[in-house]
C-alpha cells in the first residue's frame, strides 16, 4: 500500500506553508536535515504534483527541512531527506523503482520503506507524504 | 564395537501403526553417502509428508563421509568428525533407520524387500543405493578357505576397514598397497605416516591412471617416490604369502616383496547382488532411465551401484545429482526431471601432491587442441584439452591454483582466453594477473569502494552464492568496474566450485530477466519503444527497476532510433540534463569541439561564459576539449545559449570525442591528414549512445601523439594513403594497447569501418562493457571474419543500422534549452546547506 493511500485520513492537510519560502520554487537557505528533530511533525504543503514528473524526484522546502519528494509511475508519493548520508548527493536527481530509490552521485539504494540503504550506507530518512487537492503534503 | 553416529541405548522412537499411516512406503537399501543424501533430498521437498522412509543400511553405524576416510586413516581427522547423519537425525526427522541389517533379495512382484535378519520389508517406492566394494584380484592365498580375507590383509572401503587398519598400524612394520589409483595412493600415504615402510604395486604403466596422462602419471611418481614409498609400476601381485597372518606378496616377474600388513585398493565394483538375485536389468551396474528407474517402475538405483547410460561413476558428485534427480521425480516436485550423466571434476591431494581433474585428459580427435606445461623437476604437470573452443578436460598436478577458474569454464562452457596459455597460467602483465590463491587478505581489490580479498572472501563465508551477490553486499566491482573480473576470480577461489550459477549475470540488465539478443528480440517483437513498456512486456511481475533503466534507455534508443518513446525518469541524471554531474551537485559543461580544433571566437565566447556564470573551474579535459566545471544545474539552459556550441556529449555512456595530432597539415612528421579525418569522424557518429562509451583518436604517424592505440577506435596514418584501425585499446582504469583491426586505403574506408565495428559493438555487447573486454571476449579472428569478411551476411545490416542512428542524431542542448522536457527539469535538487565544498581555484 502506498504511503499516499495510506496517510488519506489526515485530511487537515492544507496547514500553512513554511513562512517565507514560494511553493514549489527551489528552496534556499534551509536547515541541515536531520536537525530538525520532529519525528512525525506538522504537515507542510510544498507544491502541486504535477510540479513532479511521473517517475522523477523534485526537491521541495517543508518546515524548513529541505526534502525530495517522488511520483513514482503507479502514483504513489514518497518523501526523503533531500541529501544522500553517503556523501551529500541530491537524492531528487536519483533513479526510483517501486522499492528503492538510487542516489545519483555513487548509486547507493535505499528502501521507501523504513529509508534503509541496500547497499551499507546509513540510513535516509523518510516522511510521510500524501495527495491532497492537487497538493504534495508533507509531515516533517 | 562403537556405532559411529550412533544414539545412547534406550532411546526409542515412536512410529505410527502401520495402519494407520496412509503415507506411500519409500525403502532406502545403502546407507551411504547416495541412500543418506536422497532421503535428505526427498525431506528437503516437504516428501516427510507423502512418505514414511525406511532405510536399510548394511553397516551399523549412521551416514558417514567415505571420502574423509583416508584422513582418518593418516590420523588427521577423527572418525567423530566425518558423521553426516548421525542415528538421532533419523529419529528426528521420522525416518526409520534400520542399521546392521543387509537387503537380500527383492520380490518386485509381491513389493518386499527381504533382509538377512530374516525381516520382510514392503515398499511402494525402493531405491537401490548400495554402493560398491573393495575388488579384491585373484591371487593364490588371498583368502582362507573359509572364503575370508587372510589376517593382515585389508580392503579400504568402510570405516570398520580403516579402524582395523589403523589398529594394525600399532604392531605392523612393512605395508604393500596394491592399487595405484587414488584410494591406494592415499591408504599408503596414510600409513607412511604411521611409519610403515610402503611399497605401493600398480598394475597399470602410470599411477592414477584414470585420471591422469603418462606423462603426468610419471611426474606423480617422482613425487611419490620422494616422500620414500616404493613404487611398482606395470606389475600384477600373483600370491599372498602367509598362513596364518600376511607375511609378502609374489610379483608376476618374481620379486617377493615382504609384508606383515596388505592394503587392497584396486578398484571398486558396484554392488549388484541384490539386484542381480531380484530380476534386475544389470550389465556393469544397474542399468537405470533418466530418471534412475531400473526395468522395474517402482525400483530404483543411485550411487555408485548405478550404471547410467554406459557410466557407472565412482564419485560421490554424480551421486548427489542422482540423488537431487531422483527426489524431484519422487516427490512431485519436478515428476519430468531427468539426469543426462555428469560432467566430473575432482581435486584433491593424494600423497601430499595437490591433483585436479575434469573430463578428458588427452586429446581424441584430430582436431582437439591440447596444451601442455610439465615441469618434472618441480613435480607440476598441468594440461588441458579444447574442442571447438570449449574446455573439455584438463589435468593439474602439483599445481592447482587455476583449477577454480578452470572447473567454471569446464562446467559451464565459458569462452576461454584468445592465449590459451592463460588457462593455465597467470601472464604477468598487470597487477589482476597475480594469483588469487597467493593475494594477501587485506589487499585491496575494488579501490573504487575500498573492498579487499578478505572483505569478499567474508561475504562469501557469509552465504553469498554468486558473483553478483557478492557484489551486491561488498559493492565490489560497482565503482569503475574495471576489477569485475578480478572480483569474480577471487568469489571463484573462495568459493572453491561451491558457486551458484548466477542467472542474473546473463542478463542485459539486473531487472530483466534477459540476455541481450533475447531482450532484443523481444523489444522488436512486442513493438516496445519506451522504458515503462519494457518493464510491463518483460519484468518479473512488471515491475521497474532503477538499475535497469539507464541500459534500457540506451538499448531503445539504439534499437528504435527515431521512434524511441522517451521518458525522462528512464534516463540517468546526466542524460535528463545533458551535462555530468559533480560530487557537489552541480555540473560539467564541455561543448563540442571536433577533433580538439577551436577557433578563437568560440574561446572568446566559452570565456563570456565561464565568468558570466561564475563558472568555478575552468579546466582542458583529456579529450582534447574544454570543461567548464561546477555550472549549477538552474543555469544549464543559458550556458548552453550563450555558449551557441553543441554538446559534446561528455556525460553519456555514448560517443564521446575524436583525439587527433595536428597531422599533415603543420606536423613535418604527418603522414595523413589525422586532423580532417578526427573532425569527420565526430561529425559522423557523434552522440551515438552506446553500451558504454566510446572514445576515439585518430594520429597522423605511428608516434602515436593522440593516444590511438589505446583507444576503444584508434587510427593511425602509416604512410601512401594507408590507415591501420585499432579497437579495443583502453588508457583507463585498464590499460590495453588496441587489436589491429584492418590496413585501409582511405579516409572513406576508416569511415565505413569504424561504423560498422562501432555498431557490432552496439549491437552485442553487454551493457557497460567497454571495448577492451568485448574484444577480447568475442576474439579478434571473430570480429574480423564478421567485418571485413561478412561471414555472418550482417555487414549491409549493420551500416544500415548505422546509418539510422547517425539520422536520429540530434543536439540536447538545442533541444532541451528552449523548452523544458518535464516541469522543473533543471530545478535544483542541491541540498542547500554547505555540502561537500569543491574548492575554487
Amino acid at each position: 500500500m502506498s504511503t499516499a493511500t495510506q496517510l488519506e485520513h489526515v485530511a487537515e492537510a492544507a496547514r500553512p506553508t513554511t513562512p517565507g519560502t514560494d511553493r514549489g520554487t527551489p528552496a534556499t537557505g534551509v536547515a541541515v536535515p536531520g536537525q530538525a528533530a520532529p519525528v512525525r511533525g506538522e504537515a507542510h504543503a510544498v507544491g502541486r504534483v504535477d510540479e513532479v514528473p511521473p517517475g522523477e524526484g523534485r526537491a521541495f522546502v517543508a518546515g524548513g527541512v529541505q526534502v525530495a519528494v517522488f511520483r513514482l509511475r503507479d502514483g504513489s508519493l514518497h518523501a526523503t531527506q533531500a541529501a544522500c548520508p553517503h556523501a551529500g548527493g541530491p537524492l531528487a536527481d536519483g533513479q526510483t523503482d517501486v522499492d528503492v530509490l538510487v542516489c545519483p552521485l555513487h548509486l547507493f539504494a535505499y528502501r521507501w520503506r523504513d529509508g534503509a540503504s541496500t547497499s551499507g550506507a546509513a540510513p535516509i530518512r523518510v516522511y510521510p507524504v500524501h495527495e491532497s487537492g492537487g497538493e504534495i503534503v508533507v509531515e516533517v | 564395537m562403537t556405532v559411529l553416529g550412533g544414539r545412547p541405548t534406550g532411546l526409542t522412537s515412536l512410529h505410527l501403526d502401520d495402519e494407520l499411516d496412509l503415507r506411500a512406503r519409500l525403502v532406502v537399501v545403502g546407507n551411504g553417502m547416495a541412500g543418506a543424501r536422497l532421503v535428505e533430498e526427498v525431506l528437503e521437498r516437504g516428501g516427510a509428508e507423502q512418505f514414511r522412509i525406511t532405510v536399510l543400511g548394511d553397516e551399523p553405524h549412521g551416514n558417514y563421509n567415505r571420502i574423509m576416510l583416508s584422513p582418518v586413516l593418516a590420523g588427521e581427522s577423527h572418525e567423530d568428525d566425518i558423521v553426516l547423519n548421525s542415528h538421532d537425525w533419523y529419529a528426528d526427522n521420522g525416518v526409520l533407520l534400520r542399521a546392521g541389517v543387509r537387503a537380500t533379495r527383492i520380490d518386485t512382484a509381491a513389493k518386499q524387500v527381504h533382509a538377512d535378519d530374516g525381516s520382510v520389508v514392503p515398499y511402494d517406492h525402493l531405491v537401490l543405493a548400495t554402493g560398491s566394494y573393495s575388488f579384491i584380484p585373484p591371487m593364490t592365498g588371498v583368502r582362507r578357505e573359509d572364503g575370508a580375507l587372510l589376517p593382515g590383509v585389508f580392503g579400504f572401503r568402510t570405516i570398520d576397514e580403516t579402524r582395523a587398519l589403523l589398529e594394525a598400524t600399532g604392531r605392523c612394520r612393512r605395508a604393500v598397497v596394491m592399487g595405484g589409483g587414488l584410494l591406494g595412493l592415499e591408504a599408503a600415504r596414510a600409513l607412511q605416516g604411521h611409519g610403515l615402510q610402503v611399497e605401493l604395486v600398480h598394475a597399470m604403466p602410470y599411477l592414477m591412471n584414470a585420471q591422469l596422462d603418462a606423462e603426468a602419471g610419471a611426474i606423480l611418481k617422482k613425487s611419490v617416490e620422494s616422500l620414500g614409498i616404493g613404487v611398482h609400476l606395470d606389475v600384477l601381485a600373483t600370491e599372498v604369502l602367509g598362513t596364518e597372518h600376511v607375511e609378502g606378496v609374489v610379483l608376476k616377474d618374481g620379486r617377493r616383496l615382504d609384508c606383515d600388513l596388505l592394503v587392497v585398493a584396486a578398484g571398486v565394483r558396484p554392488h549388484t547382488d541384490v539386484a542381480v538375485l531380484s530380476g534386475l536389468e544389470v550389465e556393469r551396474g544397474i542399468v537405470v532411465d533418466d530418471q534412475l528407474r531400473t526395468d522395474d517402475p517402482d525400483v530404483y538405483a543411485i550411487g555408485e551401484c548405478a550404471q547410467h547410460r554406459g557410466s557407472v561413476y565412482g564419485l560421490v558428485q554424480p551421486a548427489w545429482e542422482h540423488a537431487r534427480v531422483l527426489a524431484d521425480v519422487l516427490t512431485g516436485a519436478d515428476p519430468d526431471a531427468e539426469y543426462h550423466g555428469s560432467r566430473t571434476a575432482t581435486k584433491l591431494k593424494v600423497a601430499g601432491v595437490d591433483v585436479a581433474t575434469m573430463g578428458v585428459n588427452t586429446p581424441e580427435r584430430d582436431d582437439d587442441e591440447f596444451l601442455v606445461i610439465s615441469e618434472p623437476k618441480r613435480g607440476v604437470h598441468l594440461s588441458v584439452v579444447i574442442r571447438d573452443d570449449v574446455l573439455v578436460g584438463a589435468t593439474l598436478l602439483g599445481d592447482t591454483r587455476k583449477v577454480a577458474y578452470l572447473t567454471q569454464a569446464f562446467d559451464r562452457g565459458a569462452p576461454l582466453p584468445e592465449e590459451r596459455i592463460r588457462l593455465l597460467v597467470d601472464l604477468s602483465d598487470g597487477a589482476e594477473e597475480v594469483g588469487v590463491a597467493e593475494m594477501p587478505a587485506d589487499s585491496q581489490v575494488c579501490n573504487c569502494n575500498g573492498v579487499s580479498k578478505g572483505d569478499i572472501c567474508g561475504a562469501v563465508a557469509g552465504g553469498c552464492g554468486s558473483v553478483g551477490a557478492v557484489m551486491d553486499a561488498t559493492r565490489a566491482g560497482k565503482g569503475c568496474g574495471s576489477c569485475k573480473s578480478l572480483v569474480k576470480q577471487i568469489v571463484e577461489w573462495a568459493a572453491d566450485g561451491e558457486l551458484t550459477e548466477d542467472p542474473a549475470a546473463s542478463y542485459y540488465v539486473p531487472g530483466i530477466p534477459l540476455a541481450k539478443p533475447e531482450l532484443v528480440a523481444a523489444i522488436r517483437e512486442r513493438d516496445l519503444r519506451s522504458v515503462s513498456a519494457v518493464f510491463a512486456a518483460l519484468a518479473p511481475g512488471g515491475q521497474d527497476d532503477a538499475k535497469s533503466k539507464m541500459g534500457l534507455t540506451s538499448l531503445l534508443k539504439m534499437v528504435w532510433g527515431v521512434d524511441f518513446v522517451p521518458e525522462k525518469d528512464g534516463e540517468f541524471i546526466n542524460d535528463r540534463v545533458h551535462a555530468n554531474i559533480q560530487r557537489d551537485g552541480t555540473f560539467s559543461v564541455v561543448p563540442q569541439m571536433k577533433g580538439g580544433v577551436t577557433t578563437p571566437a568560440q574561446l572568446r565566447r566559452i570565456a563570456e561564459v565561464a565568468e558570466k556564470y561564475e563558472v568555478p573551474m575552468v579546466k582542458v579535459t583529456g579529450g582534447q576539449r574544454i570543461d567548464l566545471l561546477g555550472v549549477r544545474k538552474e543555469d544549464l539552459p543559458a550556458v548552453w545559449d550563450d555558449l551557441g556550441m553543441p554538446s559534446g556529449y561528455a556525460y553519456g555512456k555514448s560517443f564521446r570525442t575524436v583525439k587527433t595530432c595536428v597531422g599533415s597539415d603543420f606536423c613535418r612528421f604527418g603522414l595523413g591528414d589525422s586532423t580532417q579525418l578526427g573532425i569527420d569522424l565526430e561529425t559522423r557518429f557523434q552522440g551515438i549512445e552506446s553500451p558504454a562509451k566510446m572514445k576515439l583518436a585518430v594520429v597522423g604517424c605511428p608516434r602515436n601523439c593522440a593516444e590511438a592505440y589505446v583507444k576503444d577506435v584508434g587510427v593511425v596514418a602509416v604512410g601512401n594513403g594507408k590507415w591501420e584501425v585499432y579497437v579495443g585499446g583502453a588508457a583507463g582504469a585498464t590499460v590495453r594497447k588496441g587489436d589491429l583491426l584492418a590496413t585501409v586505403d582511405s579516409p572513406q574506408e576508416v569511415l565505413r569501418l569504424t561504423g560498422r565495428f562501432l555498431q557490432y559493438y552496439r549491437e552485442n555487447a553487454n551493457w557497460l562493457e567497454r571495448t577492451y573486454d568485448f574484444v577480447p571476449r568475442v576474439g579478434l579472428e571473430r570480429i574480423r571474419s564478421v567485418l571485413l569478411e561478412d561471414s555472418e551476411g550482417i555487414v549491409a545490416q549493420l551500416d544500415a543500422n548505422m546509418q539510422k542512428s547517425v539520422d536520429a542524431y540530434t543536439d540536447p542542448w538545442g533541444q532541451d534549452g528552449k523548452e523544458p522536457a518535464t516541469p522543473g527539469q533543471f530545478r535544483t535538487s542541491l541540498p542547500l546547506v554547505a555540502l561537500p565544498k569543491v574548492p575554487v581555484r
